[in-house]
């Protein structure tokens, strides 16, 4: 049998193509989640994103506008997060809840309209070189610039966090809400920068669903991917890095089950689509059964209220 | 000039009063929605919130879609109050769902006294079953039970669609994704000629007395509540940890077990793709809503079950789209949250002074 090398390449490329959204919206909740912030509304905030850089793209026509949109939208719907939660001190895990249902609910009534709408072609960066290098070439090239941005994002968020000195204040405030208040930090701002931020990157983490990787809105299209980022960060042990290996492993399960339905496998299509769902528990199982370990990396206040007395 | 003061104490008074305010700011704000999708917000509210229930049949669908969200929030509500996460309801409900209907297709066509009961067991053993994945993978393996409980809800459903589309298909159903009817014995009996109201209500009945008798009367209740306000507390007292978790998942499994049995042996008679609205997410605003009481619970479940109701008439007869339901519960369960500061923080308007 001879397989095609640049066959490989294309799979390989599919991978990381479904990669995308995920280590966007993780890198996102992660600074959220070093900010000692825990939101679950990441489902939410991607769907968001979803239907308003799809609505924006149909109604304006500039791809640009809708990318910024949704960035735009993921931010907005986060400051509701970030208010109930910093400002009125409310329960991290039953805001972020909160947020999905409200999330899942307004998309679908947005997008009402714009259900059946073809989408627009993505712009594509070095298209002429796919073919010049075997194997790489398909890899490398002939990407959407949020590809791109999605694959140099764990080394962004990584220098950040260990380089600069305002990575270093997101890690004092969730390490320590208490000295680094003591410090002359703005908890309660680093905090609402951090949620929004995170609010931006899921954003463009739907905008990236609904725009480039299958272009169209379908009701609830993000499928549990908000979820699965959110397991990926615990994957991840709070390392952007590792976030990439795990985006990787759960793009590949979701390729995997359309080719191997394409060869013929005779497993049920349900048990293959249940896969990366039940391989994200098994991974959060090994990851989580050494508690010393998750307890040295996991930030010391996540999902803890500070609140200062004035 | 407005002053924010801490509270010495939580104020009792406002704990009860918050979830009525929570209410009547999610119609005010529904009110906005529906005036800026440009329609008139008083009688869009009126589709929404009375004319569902404005006769008899909409009495007995409040109560039908009240009894699975009354149900769940009950069992939900022993795992809230002792700090543990279980956000994957809608899948043990699926998968209680999946069992009973299971063991109802086995008695196809027979009929005998001791076939619904069986059924009825099944459904809450099903629910406990597929509960206590999270629950002993938190305690022995210190996995994060909110992840582990909603990865499970994808995964009921799809065994769900398997088995409805497959194994499990009406042999005589032209290819349709459901089962065969069960028998008569395994349905929950209808309470009023006409109407869809079924038994089930007698199962959240119950479990709202038997929590509040557990909650309020028993070792275990106080147990709860002392771990759900310290775990420190809870562990210095000597209580066993491990062991409370799985039984408060074991109780809110069999809870959203038996909100599925009524969901398939109800009205409906069969096991299908969509048996549940996603009641077991909503469930988790009821508990709140309710304030985790039982009684509270019963109030709750039947504010929030009206937004079903009116957002299908809404769709029917004002073209709103009936996921204006999800946002009208993703709001309450916002201003519930944000009033609670009121819990613990007093609004004091004051006059300008120099």
């Amino acid at each position: 049998m001879i397989i095609d090398i640049n066959f490989i390449g294309l799979i390989i490329a599919s991978i990381m193509a479904s990669a995308v959204p995920l280590i966007l919206a993780s890198c996102g909740e992660l600074i959220t989640e070093r900010s000692g912030v825990l939101n679950l509304g990441v489902e939410g905030m991607m769907i968001i994103g979803a239907i308003s850089g799809f609505a924006l793209m149909t109604v304006t026509g500039s791809l640009i506008i809708a990318i910024f949109g949704a960035m735009l939208a993921g931010v907005l719907i986060s400051t509701i997060f970030a208010f109930l939660t910093q400002t009125l001190i409310t329960n991290h895990v039953a805001t972020g809840l909160a947020l999905t249902i409200f999330g899942i609910g307004i998309s679908a009534m947005i997008g009402k309209n714009f259900v059946g709408i073809p989408g627009k072609e993505f712009p594509v960066l070095f298209e002429g070189l796919k073919d010049t290098i075997p194997l790489l070439g398909p890899i490398l090239f002939g990407h959407s610039i949020v590809f791109y941005f999605a694959f140099a994002l764990p080394f962004i968020t990584s220098y950040f966090l260990k380089k600069t000195k305002i990575g270093l204040i997101v890690r004092a405030v969730g390490d320590s809400p208490e000295s680094a208040s003591n410090q002359g930090i703005n908890v309660r701002l680093v905090r609402y920068a951090c949620i929004l931020y995170g609010g931006a990157m899921s954003g463009l983490a739907g905008a990236y669903l609904s725009m480039i990787y299958t272009p169209q809105w379908i009701e609830n299209m993000t499928g549990g991917r908000g979820w699965i980022a959110l397991a990926l960060v615990v994957f991840s042990t709070w390392n952007p890095i590792k976030i990439l290996i795990g985006a990787m492993i759960f793009g590949g399960l979701t390729i995997i089950q359309f080719h191997m339905q394409a060869i013929g496998v005779r497993i049920p299509v349900q048990f293959l689509t249940a896969l990366p769902y039940i391989v994200t528990i098994i991974v959060l199982v090994v990851i989580s059964r050494d508690s010393r370990k998750i307890r040295l990396s996991t930030p010391s206040s996540l999902g803890k209220s500070f609140h200062k007395d004035n | 000039m407005i002053k924010i003061v801490k509270r010495d104490q939580p104020s009792r008074a406002i704990f009860f009063f918050t979830p009525v305010l929570a209410i009547f700011l999610t119609l005010v704000a529904g009110g906005l929605i529906f005036f800026i999708l440009g329609f008139k917000p008083f009688e869009a509210l009126k589709f929404f919130f009375i004319v569902p229930i404005a006769d008899k049949y909409g009495f007995s669908e409040l109560l039908l879609k009240a009894t699975p969200l009354c149900l769940i929030a009950i069992g939900l509500s022993f795992c809230f109050k002792s700090n543990n996460w279980n956000i994957g309801a809608e899948g043990q409900l699926t998968f209680g769902a999946i069992v009973s209907g299971g063991v109802a297709l086995l008695f196809y066509e027979q009929e005998g006294f001791y076939i619904l009961p069986t059924v009825i067991l099944a459904g809450a053993i099903g629910g406990m079953l597929y509960a206590s994945i999270p629950a002993i993978l938190k305690t022995y393996f210190n996995t994060n039970e909110i992840l582990v409980s909603l990865m499970l809800v994808y995964v009921s459903k799809l065994i769900l669609d398997y088995l409805v589309v497959g194994p499990w298909s009406n042999p005589e159903g032209f290819n349709f994704p459901e089962t065969r009817q069960f028998s008569d014995s395994a349905k929950l009996p209808l309470l009023f000629e006409g109407l869809r109201i079924h038994a089930g209500i007698f199962l959240a009945l119950a479990a709202v007395v038997i929590s509040w008798f557990v909650f309020y009367k028993t070792y275990l209740g106080f147990q709860m509540k002392v771990s759900g306000f310290s775990l420190k507390t809870a562990k210095y007292a000597g209580y066993k940890g491990k062991k409370m978790i799985i039984l408060v998942f074991l109780i809110s499994g069999a809870c959203a077990g038996l909100a599925g049995v009524g969901e398939i042996t109800g009205p409906i008679g069969q096991l299908h793709r969509e048996i549940s609205p996603d009641y077991g997410f909503t469930a988790i605003i009821v508990a709140f809503l309710g304030r985790l009481h039982p009684v509270g619970i019963i109030f709750a479940s039947l504010v929030v079950a009206i937004t079903y109701l009116g957002a299908e008439t809404a769709q029917i007869f004002m073209q709103i789209p009936k996921y204006t339901g999800q946002v009208f519960q993703g709001m309450i369960l916002f201003f519930l949250l944000a009033s609670d500061y009121l819990l613990f923080f007093k609004i004091k308007f004051m006059g300008l002074k120099k």
